[in-house]
């Protein structure tokens, strides 16, 4: 790569740093198709969401401050997670609300950081070419990406251009159950509707439904049958290759 | 009553575990689901009416001492009377006042929330007056001892074999659960008598008209028109933030609320009543009370949460709530259910009492998405379980656990060893890349958690070997670049 080369850093995400590493390989390989060196910056952990979404604000903003002063040094910053993109863009900024200082330096990484699909279409303007493969595949709209970030569209556009055949599921945005700690506090509730959100999807005869958040996707793959498989963006458009 | 996250929990395993009652959740949630989407889409312009509607109520809360008395001044002015009730008990006492001072045996009622919220009919029944509801919903419940378990539609949970049983008992007949119109017959029969009897109708009020002193029952059944007509007094029982200034106002609330709640552009009934009957009219009631209620509303003023007193009781958060869908009406333990019962139970009955409910969620959102008002619940939830933190309401185990994680969270290294720990603790738990979850997090045994990987993104990041060479776990051809 040439030094003019874009850069972007990567903002992998903890679980995806722990628990779903192809996916952050898959975002690598991608970006850098799409003409960029990523970079990564060590000192990552977690964006502090689950404290957060607990009520621990004192917590999640040291993990925020934590997070603005990692990436202050980079242009731009891309996260394969929506949940974690809208924690960072829609939440830092309101967990400052009473430190202007803060406020700004969160608002700056808010304005600098996207969700992977949302970087690839709308800012590199990037897109696979189709594979034509046919693959009938069907995406879960995840809950912050699409209502706090207002994302649908790009990843869709995506997957059609990687020459898959995007089938909609009835309510596509119905909330997988995941939520965090929800999940833990109510396993009854969550598992009801995670199997509920996968009969909706198993019901558009897709094979492979993808979504664009860690969290959901170790949801769905915890509960899903046999007849169809659960994967991130990412790796989806990795495995149908634009070679 | 409390409401801790444990006994939601299990409330809502029992209705999961219930497939005639999730049947029926689904069913009734889906059709309101529907209709709201279909009616809402007549308007010209739905979104821009919701967005003058929550500046519309936001100012009106904003001012809302002021409405209050221009509509006590416009009521009065009208010949009714108007009361103050600081809270239900208050409220509760000047009812069963006024059927005491009228002789009151019989009270008739339409259905009203704020009712069941300040327990009404065991204060009358306690006062020695009968309460009837006349909403054939709610009556079935009475019948059955329920509370509500939806705040539109109180009796869903029930089957029409349940209804049938319950109106068999009260008539001494066999009645067959499949002969509905029969089973209509026999509420309206019974209820008729009730109507004829009452010397007192109570109602609630969907809102007030400040500029009219008007109270506006919106209803479907035509039994609120009998309650507030029929009997010679007439008690209005209305939350203080249902007030709109004007008519224009109303105009607004009442194009959203019907379409909001059952996806009709109005009910079938839409009544506004002002003042008791005047000389020469042929009907309506002698006497006309109003009153005001505030049980814990006037303190949300002005603060973090008085948004949610936005709220005119639609439903539309409930229907599209994918956790009420799932646990229903009852594991909320208020007669105020969904997302706006988790909000606004804690804040009207107590934090301390009903600690479980801001949890009952998963932040998702979609309430917000259907919301007339467009009341950020979703915020509203996530400021309660802050303040939840900041009054130590919190198990210790837990505070001491997420305050941990966080620490950790914030060194890289105490991040990393944490997850290496991890991974040894789940080894013997882990097959296939899947960990074994403890049947506390996994009761029916039906989850899999997926593991930590065996290394992580980091890992394989240091090692060098993710450069422009590195294949994909699925795909070992060269990248392009």
């Amino acid at each position: 790569m040439t030094p003019t080369t874009p850069r972007v850093a990567l903002f992998v995400t903890c679980v995806v740093d722990q628990a779903l590493p192809e996916v952050g390989v898959a975002t690598v390989r991608l970006l850098r198709r799409a003409g960029y060196q990523v970079d990564f910056p060590q000192g990552q952990t977690c964006c502090g969401q689950p404290f957060f979404n607990s009520g621990f604000r004192a917590e999640a903003r040291t993990l925020a401050r934590r997070m603005i002063e990692l990436f202050e040094p980079y242009e731009t910053v891309v996260a394969p997670g929506g949940s974690c993109t809208a924690m960072v863009r829609v939440e830092f900024p309101h967990l400052f609300e009473d430190e202007p200082a803060w406020r700004a330096r969160a608002e700056a990484l808010a304005a600098k950081t996207y969700e992977l699909s949302e970087f690839l279409v709308q800012v590199a303007g990037w897109q696979p070419e189709a594979s034509a493969t046919g693959l009938r595949v069907t995406y879960h709209d995840s809950c912050h990406m699409k209502r706090l970030l207002h994302l649908g569209q790009e990843p869709r556009r995506l997957l059609a251009a990687a020459g898959a055949q995007v089938v909609e599921m009835e309510e596509s945005d119905r909330c997988c159950g995941f939520g965090g700690l929800f999940s833990i506090r109510m396993p009854e509730v969550s598992n009801a509707m995670t199997a509920e959100k996968l009969r909706q999807a198993e019901a558009s005869g897709a094979p492979l439904l993808v979504t664009c958040d860690p969290g959901c996707l170790t949801q769905m793959r915890g509960l899903v049958g046999e007849g169809v498989r659960v994967e991130h963006l990412a790796v989806v458009l990795e495995e149908m290759g634009d070679g | 009553m409390t409401v801790t996250t444990l006994e939601f929990r299990q409330a809502a395993a029992a209705a999961i575990a219930d497939p005639r009652l999730q049947g029926a959740l689904e069913g009734a949630t889906g059709k309101f689901r529907s209709a709201r989407s279909a009616a809402l889409a007549e308007l010209p312009d739905a979104d821009a009416l919701r967005d003058h509607f929550k500046a519309l109520r936001s100012a009106t809360l904003a001012r809302l001492a002021e409405h209050l008395e221009t509509f006590e001044r416009n009521a009065a002015a009208a010949g009714a009377q108007v009361h103050w009730a600081a809270d239900g008990a208050a409220a509760c006492r000047i009812v069963t006042e006024i059927a005491r001072q009228h002789g009151v045996a019989l009270a008739a009622k339409s259905k009203s929330m704020v009712s069941e919220e300040i327990h009404l009919n065991q204060a009358l029944a306690a006062a020695g007056v009968e309460p009837v509801e006349t909403d054939l919903g709610e009556w079935i419940i009475q019948l059955a001892g329920d509370p509500p378990y939806h705040i539109v539609a109180p009796a869903i949970h029930k089957t029409r074999q349940q209804v049938a049983e319950l109106f068999s008992e009260l008539t001494g007949e066999s009645l067959p659960a499949d002969d509905i119109p029969r089973l209509t017959a026999v509420a309206r029969r019974l209820l008729r008598e009730k109507f004829l009897a009452a010397g007192l109708g109570i109602s609630g009020g969907n809102l007030l008209v400040a500029e009219t002193g008007s109270v506006v029952l919106v209803t479907n059944e035509g039994n609120g028109r009998m309650v507030t007509s029929l009997p010679p007094v007439h008690v209005a029982v209305v939350g203080i933030e249902k007030v709109a200034p004007t008519w224009d106002d109303a105009a607004a609330w009442l194009a959203l609320l019907a379409r909001s709640a059952t996806g009709q552009p109005l009910s079938i009934y839409t009544t506004a009543i002002t003042g008791p009957a005047r000389l020469g009219d042929p009907d309506g009631p002698a006497e006309v009370h109003v009153i005001l209620l505030d049980n814990g509303r006037s303190a949300l003023l002005g603060g973090t949460f008085e948004e949610a007193l936005q709220c005119i009781r639609c439903s539309a958060c409930l229907n599209i709530c994918p956790v009420y869908r799932e646990a229903g009406g009852h594991a909320y333990g208020s007669p105020y259910s969904g997302p706006i019962g988790a909000v606004i139970t804690p804040l009207l009955f107590g934090l301390e009492e009903y600690a479980g409910l801001p949890h009952a969620s998963t932040l998702c959102g979609a309430c917000l998405d259907v919301c007339p008002a467009r009341i950020d619940l979703p915020r509203l939830l996530l400021a309660l379980r802050a303040e939840e933190v900041r009054r130590g309401l919190l198990p210790a185990s837990e505070r001491l656990a997420e305050r941990a994680v966080a620490w950790g969270m914030a060194h890289q290294r105490l991040y990393q060893l944490g997850a290496e720990v991890g991974r040894l603790a789940a080894k013997p738990f882990t097959h296939d890349g899947y960990t074994d979850l403890p049947p506390r997090l996994n009761p029916a045994q039906e989850r899999r958690l997926p593991g930590l990987a065996p290394r992580s993104f980091r890992e394989i990041w240091r090692s060098g070997e993710l450069d422009e060479t590195w294949p994909t776990p699925f795909d070992s051809r060269p990248p392009p670049c």
